[in-house]
């Protein structure tokens, strides 16, 4: 099976770890990878901060570098839930609304896929240690993925998977927002950590580096030692 | 009060209540509680998605057919010796209630909870007129008497007090004795209130729905409150948004359950009472005269616009209840009486953007407010939407951000244009990376830092690794 890989922007100059264990774990579990090199960013920083003629450019650009796939695979929920915001975007748009239905129908945030395409749970992963997972807002509620990650997680050997406390709570990213409204993003990201704390993760697992990136971040200026890890990088681990 | 609380400007506000940590916990305990409560009233009905839905269309209906509706109700209420008037403004709605105020000499009126007469500011210019205005939800009440405390959330109107606080708003106001027991400090409120109720000459609610077959108005509350005020005094004034409107008694009974459900995790309050007009011959209680007021106050404005769906809001405050921004700021930073992502969206609306150009941005835009709307209001996206006027047509958006964003329109439109811009970020961030990562950032990342590191970009780009891979090359 043929995979188009959507790293995203943050993974691309980042966090290009997480976006070499995508590749892998596809890979591992049959897939072709294939990483057009068009792709920008999914336009969701313009958009959601109101600039969305700046971001249609970005999308426009997007569905010209995603024409040819035939699934494109995401390790992001909030990405792909904006890429499968397209058509309501280019809704009447008699040149691009036919290409944005196109791919939102054929996109996918990664363990959706893994879950749901390629029908598999276990992928043979292990990582010792106490984990306790993050929901991201927009993978949850936007794009609806709820299990596939913990089902995945699930069957990770050696790892103990411990339920976070207010897990429907944000984390505070919320993009510009985590900037334009800092002090109240800090709270909230400290109420995670709290959280997490609470439980005594040794790792705090994510699908989402714009979450990641938040929380990680306050984690590495409070000096807590709490690993912070994308979900693929944990399901790509065999030790 | 009127819908804009005089106190500061929007930071001020802010870091004034991060530092209330009462109000804090107290606001995190209400929506804890509140959010495992909700949850199962919602699972022990059942099918929750399709009631939303079902909620959902009984709004849009009504707001498509408002004209209909609304002269429906108002010929219904006529037919049962009732008064309507419509208010296109909040003066207009003012006057029309000093007027029967002065017509009835009244010196003394009750109320029941109303948001909408908090938006019109109705209190003072009844005040102005020398009638005693008295508040008979015990929230407002407490509020009321604390020299007139602003509301910090649409149902729970005084959840910044805590039991001590009350008590000690009785002691000097009311010449209260006794402890911070609720229960006690309940039944004084209640004693207070008793002579109130019988003493006065008009009472004065809102209105949860009207409903326009019959020319009804349905109240619901779990304190009574308004069936005293509407039972006792000779005069019924009651005021209504003119959008708080159902089509029959069918669609009030499914609104009614989501909106106990929402609000407060009940199947149903204590009391949901419907009244029709002015007392008929041979009935025991109810007023002699009855007086509806449907306002508009620039809800007519926002219809037809992108911004209608907003006019399907029951007030439940279930959105309030499950924002995480809310959460820690409270009620009282919104600088409006509509607070949370309702607030957040209608008070621009309501009030212009200069006043409230910060609400859309109060919002990590997580969705929650959206997912917890029972009648499917898309509260995130209406924060968007108004993101989206105050950048292209108010022009109110910083310059750095303008500048940040054509950059980022130049560097995704275009995958060279991306290649290039992004080659550079490792050699551009250098200067500020430690350790692996920014902790004092320039520019935008000067907020970030604040709080946070920031990672320093990959020295190589996860594209470069992937193509040298693909060449069968050696990968890092």
């Amino acid at each position: 099976m043929k995979v188009s890989l959507f790293v995203t922007c943050l993974i691309d100059l980042f966090y290009t770890n997480a976006g070499k264990a995508t590749v892998e774990l596809l890979e591992r579990l049959g897939c072709e990878v294939d990483f057009p090199e068009a792709q920008t960013c999914c336009g969701q920083p313009a958009y959601n901060s109101g600039y969305v003629k700046e971001s249609k450019e970005a999308m426009k650009q997007m569905m010209r570098a995603f024409a040819h796939a035939d699934y494109v695979v995401t390790p992001s929920g909030s990405c792909a839930a904006m890429l499968k915001e397209y058509p309501h975007i280019f809704h009447g748009d008699p040149e691009w609304e036919a290409e944005a239905k196109r791919l939102a129908a054929k996109t996918y945030e990664l363990t959706q896929f893994l879950v749901d395409v390629l029908k598999v749970e276990d992928v043979g992963a292990s990582l010792h240690g106490r984990a306790t997972y993050h929901t991201s807002c927009h993978m949850t509620r936007l794009l609806g993925v709820k299990d596939a990650p913990l089902r995945l997680l699930e069957h990770v050997k050696g790892l103990e998977l411990v339920p976070l406390p207010n897990a429907h709570q944000c984390c505070g990213f919320g993009g510009t927002f985590s900037v334009k409204m800092g002090p109240i993003s800090e709270q909230m990201v400290d109420e995670k950590i709290g959280h997490i704390e609470e439980v005594e993760a040794d790792y705090l697992i994510g699908a989402d580096c714009g979450c990641l990136m938040n929380i990680g971040g306050r984690i590495g200026r409070l000096g807590k030692p709490i690993r912070v890890m994308h979900i693929a990088e944990v399901l790509n681990q065999q030790k | 009060m009127p819908m804009k609380i005089e106190n500061g400007p929007f930071w001020k506000r802010v870091e004034e209540n991060l530092q209330n940590d009462f109000m804090r916990g107290a606001v995190a305990g209400m929506q804890d509680r509140g959010y495992v409560r909700r949850l199962g009233v919602i699972e022990e009905l059942g099918h929750w998605e399709e009631w939303r839905s079902l909620a959902e269309q009984i709004r849009k209906h009504t707001l498509e057919n408002l004209d209909y509706y609304l002269m429906q109700l108002s010929e219904n209420v006529a037919k049962r010796g009732g008064h309507v008037f419509f208010a296109q403004t909040a003066e207009e709605a003012n006057d029309y209630i000093r007027r029967i105020a002065l017509e009835k000499q009244a010196k003394k009126i009750v109320k029941s909870k109303s948001m909408v007469t908090e938006e019109i500011n109705l209190n003072p210019v009844l005040e102005a007129i020398g009638c005693q205005v008295v508040e008979t939800d015990l929230g407002e009440y407490i509020l009321q008497i604390d020299d007139h405390d602003p509301p910090s959330h649409i149902v729970g109107p005084a959840l910044h007090k805590n039991k001590e606080q009350i008590r000690d708003v009785f002691r000097r106001k009311l010449g209260y004795t006794k402890s911070s027991d609720p229960v006690e400090l309940a039944r004084h409120a209640r004693e207070m209130l008793r002579r109130d109720y019988l003493t006065a000459d008009i009472g004065i609610t809102g209105c949860n729905f009207a409903i326009a077959e019959s020319g009804s108005i349905t109240l619901v509350t779990n304190e009574g409150n308004a069936d005293l005020v509407t039972a006792l005094p000779k005069t019924q004034i009651t005021v209504m948004g003119m959008e708080r409107i159902v089509p029959t008694f069918e669609e009030m009974e499914v609104l009614v359950s989501m909106l106990t459900r929402s609000a407060v995790g009940q199947k149903l309050t204590s009391y949901i009472t419907v009244l029709t007009g002015p007392r008929d011959e041979g009935d025991a209680d109810g007023p002699e005269e009855f007086h509806l007021v449907i306002v508009d106050n620039g809800r007519s404005s926002i219809l037809g616009t992108e911004f209608q769906p907003i006019l399907q809001c029951i007030r439940c405050a279930a959105c309030v209840n499950v924002c995480p921004v809310y959460r820690h700021i409270g009620g009282h930073s919104y600088g409006s009486i509509y607070s949370g992502p309702i607030g957040a969206v209608l008070s621009p609306l309501l009030g212009g953007y200069d006043d409230y150009k910060e609400l859309p941005y109060a919002s990590s835009l997580c969705a929650a407010c959206t997912e917890a709307c029972p009648v499917k209001i898309p509260l995130h996206e209406l924060l968007i939407k108004h993101r989206q006027i105050i950048v292209e047509r108010e022009g109110k958006a910083p310059v750095a951000e303008k500048l940040a964003m054509k950059a980022f329109r130049l560097g995704t439109a275009s995958s060279s244009l991306y290649r290039f811009g992004t080659k550079f970020a490792p050699s551009a961030f250098a200067p500020f990376v430690e350790d692996g990562r920014v902790t004092k950032g320039p520019g935008p990342l000067k907020a970030w830092t604040e709080s946070r590191e920031f990672p320093a970009p990959s020295k190589e780009r996860f594209r470069d690794w992937f193509q040298t891979r693909q060449k069968g090359g050696n990968p890092s």
